[in-house]
């Protein structure tokens, strides 16, 4: 049962993936991407990580993809792109050999040091039915104690970006001179 | 033998490698900026599926908070990336990234 949930939403993962690689359309980009992070939250699932896979679905799938198919309509780019030049001269193969090399590198590097992790921590509570909100009690505790000085300057973070982007993307008068 | 195969951590780490691969090649190769930002998401994805999987390998949560905190800066880099790209787009009617090599404005 594992083994199903496992290479089903790896398949999802993996085609998502490269159907935002290889889509024209930037709209058909955005739904891969969906169908990728939808396969994330089924991982999550599996490795009990309840709430990380419910946020995943509401600020992922829901939140930022909706902000893309946004910018998308905004800007009218949703036409399809054509992807039959390469701009730079050898840039695919080039591209190529550097992502398979960091993926190699990195897969390498996970098999030679898979033994050598064992547990180091207090245990990830599991939910069951008895105890359905063990997993966001525990992460709850962590995030409010040990990390609360954390938390409370993503809330700054999230202020900054918030204003940033109002600042940035209001049309002023003066913008137009440039033209 | 293959039906009782399970899936260990090491499976997951795999994928996750072979993901951010792939956004690494999209970044590269795709010179609409909308699609490299989803490339990038690509390749924060991978990583929070790594953190996961090793926090439940190794027992430890932490890695779940640091999933959280990923979030969280994804979702204001997305937010300040897009005002970038809309207010570039504004004055500019093309999509590539090749055409905003300049910084004259």
């Amino acid at each position: 049962m594992e083994l199903f949930v496992f290479v089903v939403a790896a398949a999802m993962v993996l085609a998502g993936a490269v159907g935002v690689v290889t889509r024209s359309n930037p709209v058909h980009a955005a739904m891969s991407l969906v169908l990728t992070l939808f396969g994330i939250a089924v991982m999550f699932v599996a490795h009990n990580a309840h709430f990380l896979a419910a946020v995943q679905v509401i600020v992922y799938a829901g939140a930022i993809v909706v902000l893309f198919l946004f910018v998308i309509m905004l800007l009218g780019v949703d036409k399809a792109e054509d992807l039959s030049v390469e701009p730079i001269t050898n840039q695919r193969p080039l591209a190529a050999i550097i992502g398979v090399g960091i993926s190699a590198i990195v897969i390498a590097a996970i098999i030679s040091s898979r033994a050598g992790l064992g547990a180091s921590g207090q245990g990830v509570n599991q939910t069951t039915v008895d105890s359905p909100d063990a997993n966001i009690r525990q992460l709850a505790r962590v995030i409010f104690s040990d990390n609360v000085f954390a938390f409370e300057i993503t809330s700054v973070l999230l202020l900054v970006a918030v204003i940033g982007t109002v600042v940035m993307a209001r049309k002023t008068k003066s913008v137009g001179t440039g033209k | 033998m293959l039906s009782v195969a399970q899936p260990t951590s090491t499976w997951y780490l795999i994928l996750s490698a072979v993901l951010f691969g792939i956004g690494t090649i999209g970044v590269m190769v795709r010179r609409n900026p909308l699609i490299m930002f989803m490339c990038i998401e690509l390749m924060l994805n991978a990583v929070n599926l790594s953190f996961v999987a090793l926090s439940s390998q190794i027992a430890n949560i932490n890695g779940q908070v640091a999933v959280f905190f990923v979030l969280v800066v994804a979702a204001a880099e997305v937010v300040v990336g897009l005002g970038i790209i809309v207010s570039i787009m504004r004055r500019r009617t093309t999509v590539t990234v090749d055409d905003m090599s300049g910084l004259k404005g």
